[in-house]
């Protein structure tokens, strides 16, 4: 059986410059990820990232799979990590496709687009339900649409259509509108906009494609005619996999100004704990320490 | 033969992008339909590929939805 040093389970700014930092100290240590980049991937532009006054999400992707490919390490993609238990005096990271032993772990896993969860999401998801604004926007032209959500990245989901849509409304769980004042009032000088404050979706239906979605607040239900459904609700930390490990109400990960969880050998870093300010270059700074921290946990225990 | 391979993608996705220089970097020849272009492109998106999403590859009549490496390698043979 072999056992590794250092398992990195994720690859995005904490899990690549975790991935950096275990190299130069010559750890033998994998990364298993669904995807190189993370969230930042996603990102239009990035204009707060020290080095690059301007980058766009996928070319500092690329940037990132370059660095990390620069070493000798083993990069897992399309593989996600699905539980991690201690076995046999060492960590078991089972995944959806294979079983690997370590010695130390750190949990750079991210956060993922939060669900609606009702029902006809996951039946039109991509049939006209998107959790891609931008990627999905464009195909809405001339269409009527709901956004899902009231904080800024709904209120820019609602922005950026109201120049490409029919009509828009918003359906919002609280009574009024989140985000920046500055968004709020754009999006209520935007002339095709309806807001649904304290309202919930009940249903999305349709045929091939969305064509209806029920909502409901203190006046009951009301049936929308709509060919699109953006849903902008938040993020989820993609922490469930470990659960013995201890975490905050919000499911994020309690890490110490170390990146210890509760469990000696097992690190955690960026947008899955709960250090504040969700950043590329805070979750980057988090992976080097938890790295480091792997590092000195197995100096200390002489593996 | 080489397989004919079309992606329907717009300029702000980011798979988009990202599948797209996947394909370039295997040198696969590939035809881009921008659904952000004209509406002609979206109807054909929709009744073609079942989709209303981007990216979506077609190669050689195989959809793959999304940016799955895998898939794309497996169609493609590489």
């Amino acid at each position: 059986m072999r056992i590794y040093d250092l398992i990195i389970i994720g690859a995005g700014p904490a899990g690549i410059t975790a991935g950096v930092y275990a190299s130069r100290r010559r750890l033998d240590f994998l990364i298993i990820s669904p995807d190189v980049g993370g969230q930042a991937a996603w990102s239009g532009g990035i204009e707060n990232y020290t080095g690059y006054q301007f980058i766009t999400g996928p070319e500092l992707a690329v940037k990132f799979q370059e660095h990390i490919r620069s070493y000798e390490a083993v990069l897992k993609e399309g593989e996600e990590a699905v539980s991690l238990l201690k076995d046999k005096g060492a960590f078991l990271v089972k995944t959806d496709k294979d079983n690997y032993y370590a010695r130390s772990v750190v949990i750079a896993s991210g956060k993922r687009p939060k669900e609606l969860g009702v029902p006809g999401e996951k039946e039109f998801k991509n049939r006209g339900l998107t959790y891609c604004a931008i990627c999905d926007g464009p195909l809405f032209r001339d269409k009527d649409v709901v956004v899902v959500g009231g904080g800024n990245s709904a209120l820019d989901a609602v922005l950026q259509m109201s120049g490409v849509a029919r009509k828009i409304y918003v359906v919002n769980s609280a009574p009024s509108l989140a985000g920046d004042a500055v968004m709020r009032q754009k999006v209520g000088e935007a002339g095709n906009v309806t807001v649904f404050n304290a309202a919930q979706v009940v249903s999305v239906s349709g045929g091939k494609f969305v064509e209806r979605v029920k909502i409901r607040n203190s006046a009951g239900e009301n049936e929308l005619q709509a060919q699109g459904v953006f849903v902008e609700i938040g993020l989820i930390p993609n922490s469930a996999f470990s659960r013995e490990v201890e975490k905050n109400a919000a499911g994020e990960i309690m890490v110490d100004a170390r990146n210890q969880t509760n469990i000696p050998g097992i690190f955690a870093a960026g947008d899955v704990t709960d250090v504040p300010e969700k950043q590329i270059i805070v979750a980057a700074g988090e992976g080097a320490k938890a790295a480091l921290g792997a590092f000195r946990f197995l100096s200390m225990n002489q593996f | 033969m080489a397989k004919s391979v079309k992606i329907y993608s717009s300029p702000t996705c980011p798979w988009c992008v990202m599948a797209k220089q996947f394909l370039k970097d295997n040198s696969i020849a590939f035809q881009d339909v921008d659904v952000s272009s004209s509406q002609q492109a979206v109807d054909e998106l929709m009744q073609k590929t079942g989709q209303m999403g981007v990216p979506v590859l077609e190669i050689d009549g195989d959809v793959i939805v999304g940016f799955n490496k895998e898939k794309i390698k497996q169609s493609l043979g590489l």
